[in-house]
């Protein structure tokens, strides 16, 4: 994963230093990756760098960054998901790609693989590959017999000659096995697995298992598997938007009729363009009911498209778009209703899902009850696309015939008002003073006590007042804490704005 | 057709120029109001609140959801509304006589967001009212939006509250105008939380104006008309205000 000077003509680079990247570990600085050449004059990694540059001079030193090697590595993986839906990381320099089932479509086995390690190289990393039956087999491979490909069953063959550093085991196993004159894999794979066991710990003999494909360990997918996968290849890069959606509206077409025989709808689907020159980009929509109509699912795409911040830039042209239902679920057998309550929400569903993917899932809302007492928690306010809205209760709390007992508009936090003076030493004041403005209590209604849950630490207690002011506006003030508590004036805030 | 048939027919046709259709109107249960309005107010229309205090709001939200009826309320509003106004609080629209689960909130960054999002919502007929809030006077809301919501609201029978805060009166397609303060209740009201509005009817494209003493009655979800405590009594014979049609000026 090594980027190689491009740009620079063998004969140039001969004049200059070699490069080395130099990394901070045990508070000492080691050579981290090296250039060829640097490896030619015999440096090598992990040595000190100090050890290094008196070994050669003039070095180039540069300190890694980790950072951009993770994202340059994402942004591979990202790249290499158009052979397979199943990549995975090896950090910090490795990719396992899941090709089962997928090697026929580039041509087989040996052109798939000749197939990604030049693509890979084209855009100037130095790459080395190897397939094998199992992860583990495949990376060794790929790092001490680059190209080889093994047939199903013969991974213990191969593996055999590879020397025990392929093993990628720590520092005290390798010592151990050298003390025992075990130099190659084959060597260590005729012991006894119970020997092997209590001298290096069970992890390792599993690996080695795994390595043998004696055994088999799943990889760690970096994105979810779609559920269903449809894309389309182009021989040319395609830019112009009307063959996109072309392209995008007939894979939806294809999703569909799959969706529909297995008798599901599509709750999240995923477009991704992947450009000529290695960039994807992804966009994915949601919906609130499992969706099978191709028309729809274009117009939402478009709509999503359409919202972007930055638009989707074709640069040279897309050679790949793939269209994915990551979440598919089953519906509900279609019945034709003749029943317009059930058509009506299903049109509102479809209205939410629009809002929903035009301006963002959590800008459009619905509330849910919540069985507590503290008023800016009674209605908990949650993406209208994701919950089903029948059925639950709202607790009333004004007897039948009252004046409502709650503000219809709550400020986002209290605010604090200067009050003046009660008129009872326990009740609301007689002003306030709130936003510059004075407020004249008229009429007053309280206190209605509310206090914090038991369960909870730092409790509080408030006592909420209705007020009506002179000119006839409703707030709901409350006062903080007791009355003269610690012979402190309490505090008054201003929470709500009845009408 | 004779002429004096065919030029009323012509005037009747440009009186109704710009007007919704014809749909059955909803009450407000105000009298008086109901009388000017004829009849109450007519869904698939256009109306402009214009708040003075912290009022309009809760006017703009009960009118809404007498228009809505049961079917589904979308409000509208731009973050800047909640910061300032207060966010909406789903047991206090309970408490009103509203219902909570009919209420569908769309939250936009800003003004010009918000009118996409009610051309939106005004394309589907299943939507009961829009209430759609505003600070101020900006830019996309000119003539031709308001007259865009007014034509999108007449094609689907959605009736849209377009709440303007802090902003001025200026040229419009809303079918009504309204200037809404709060005003204080009668000294002898016991039930003096229920809120009442002082509500000027400021222009009407098709019929009278007037000013109404209006009371909320949360437990039959209408307006009622407030003690204002003046010597003039409602006509029990009688209706208060003649009929729309009845009146010249």
């Amino acid at each position: 994963m090594r980027p190689r000077a491009k740009d620079a003509p063998e004969n140039i680079a001969q004049f200059k230093a070699p490069l080395v990247i130099s990394h901070k570990a045990n508070n000492a600085l080691h050579v981290y990756a090296l250039e060829a050449r640097a490896q030619k004059l015999g440096l090598y990694k992990g040595q000190p760098l100090a050890n290094a540059r008196a070994m050669v001079q003039p070095l180039e030193i540069m300190p890694a960054d980790e950072r951009a090697d993770a994202t340059l590595l994402e942004n591979i993986a990202d790249w290499c998901d158009r052979f397979t839906p199943l990549v995975s990381l090896d950090s910090p320099d490795g990719l396992f790609l899941d090709i089962t089932g997928a090697a026929h479509l580039f041509g087989g086995e040996t052109a798939m693989l000749s197939m990604v390690t030049q693509r890979i190289a084209g855009q100037g990393f130095a790459v080395r590959g190897a397939i094998a039956g199992t992860s583990l087999a495949a990376r060794a491979l790929a790092r001490h017999a680059p190209g080889s490909i093994v047939p199903p069953g013969c991974e213990a063959e191969k593996i055999a000659p590879l020397p025990i550093t392929a093993l990628d085991c720590d520092d005290k196993s390798l010592r151990a096995l050298r003390h025992a004159g075990l130099k190659t894999i084959g060597m260590v794979a005729e012991r006894l697995h119970s020997e092997l066991s209590e001298r290096l710990g069970k992890p390792f003999v599993t690996r080695l298992r795994v390595m043998l494909g004696a055994e088999e360990q799943p990889l760690l997918p970096r994105r979810p598997l779609p559920d269903l996968m449809t894309e389309q290849r182009f021989a040319e890069p395609v830019v112009t938007e009307k063959i996109i959606s072309a392209s995008l509206l007939s894979m939806a077409e294809c999703l569909s009729s799959i969706l529909e025989r297995e008798g599901r709808g599509a709750r999240l689907l995923e477009a991704a363009f992947f450009r000529a020159d290695g960039k994807v980009e992804r966009i994915a929509i949601k919906t609130g009911e499992p969706l099978r109509d191709p028309k729809v699912m274009l117009r939402l795409l478009r709509q999503k498209l359409d919202a972007l911040v930055d638009p989707l830039d074709p640069g040279f042209g897309f050679d790949l778009i793939r269209l994915e239902a990551v979440l598919a679920e089953e519906t509900k057998p279609a019945t034709v209703s003749f029943d317009s309550d059930e058509n009506a929400r299903r049109q509102i569903g479809y209205l939410i899902d629009r809002l929903s993917i035009r301006f963002g899932e959590h800008r459009v809302q619905r509330f849910v009850p919540q069985d507590t007492h503290i008023p800016e928690c009674a209605g908990v306010a949650v993406p209208a696309q994701d919950h089903d809205f029948d059925g639950q209760p709202w607790p009333l709390k004004r007897q039948s015939g009252d004046p409502p007992r709650r503000p219809l508009r709550l400020l986002q936090k209290p605010e604090e008002i200067k009050a003046g003076l009660p008129w009872a030493p326990d009740g609301p004041p007689k002003y306030f003073r709130w936003r510059q403005c004075r407020h004249d209590v008229a009429r007053a209604e309280g206190p209605e006590r509310i206090a914090m849950e038991w369960w909870r630490k730092h409790g509080y207690t408030r006592d909420y007042f209705r007020v009506e002011t002179k000119d006839g506006q409703r707030f709901w003030l409350y006062r903080d804490g007791l009355y003269r508590q610690n012979g402190f004036a309490p505090h008054w805030y201003l929470q709500g704005i009845f009408a | 057709m004779n002429k004096s048939a065919k030029l009323a027919e012509l005037r009747h046709s440009l009186a109704q120029y710009g007007l919704p259709p014809d749909w059955p109107a909803v009450a407000t249960g105000h009298p008086q109001a109901d009388a000017v309005l004829g009849g109450g107010l007519r869904p698939g229309s256009l109306h402009e609140i214009f708040a003075k205090g912290w009022s309009a709001g809760s006017f703009a939200a009960l009118l809404a959801v007498q228009a809505a009826g049961s079917k589904p309320l979308f409000w509208i509003r731009p973050d800047y509304e909640a910061m300032e106004y207060g966010a909406v609080s789903p047991n206090g629209l309970l408490e009103l006589g509203g219902d909570p689960r009919q209420l569908i909130l769309v939250r936009t960054r800003n003004a010009a967001d918000a009118l996409a999002a009610a051309n939106d919502v005004l394309a589907s007929p299943h939507v009961g009212a829009l209430l759609l809030e505003v600070e101020g006077m900006p830019k996309c809301l000119d003539l031709v939006a308001s007259r865009r919501l007014a034509l999108a609201a007449g094609e689907n029978g959605v009736t849209v509250f377009l709440l303007r805060n802090g902003a001025q009166a200026e040229p419009s397609a809303a079918l009504t105008r309204w200037q809404v303060t709060a005003a204080p209740s009668h000294p002898g009201d016991d039930d003096w939380g229920n809120p009442v509005f002082d509500a000027r009817l400021t222009r009407h494209r098709a019929g009278g104006l007037g000013n109404f003493l209006m009371k909320w009655n949360p437990q039959d979800a209408c307006f009622e008309t407030a003690n204002s405590g003046a010597v003039v009594r409602t006509p029990a014979d009688r209706p208060a205000v003649a009929p729309a049609r009845q009146r010249r000026a």
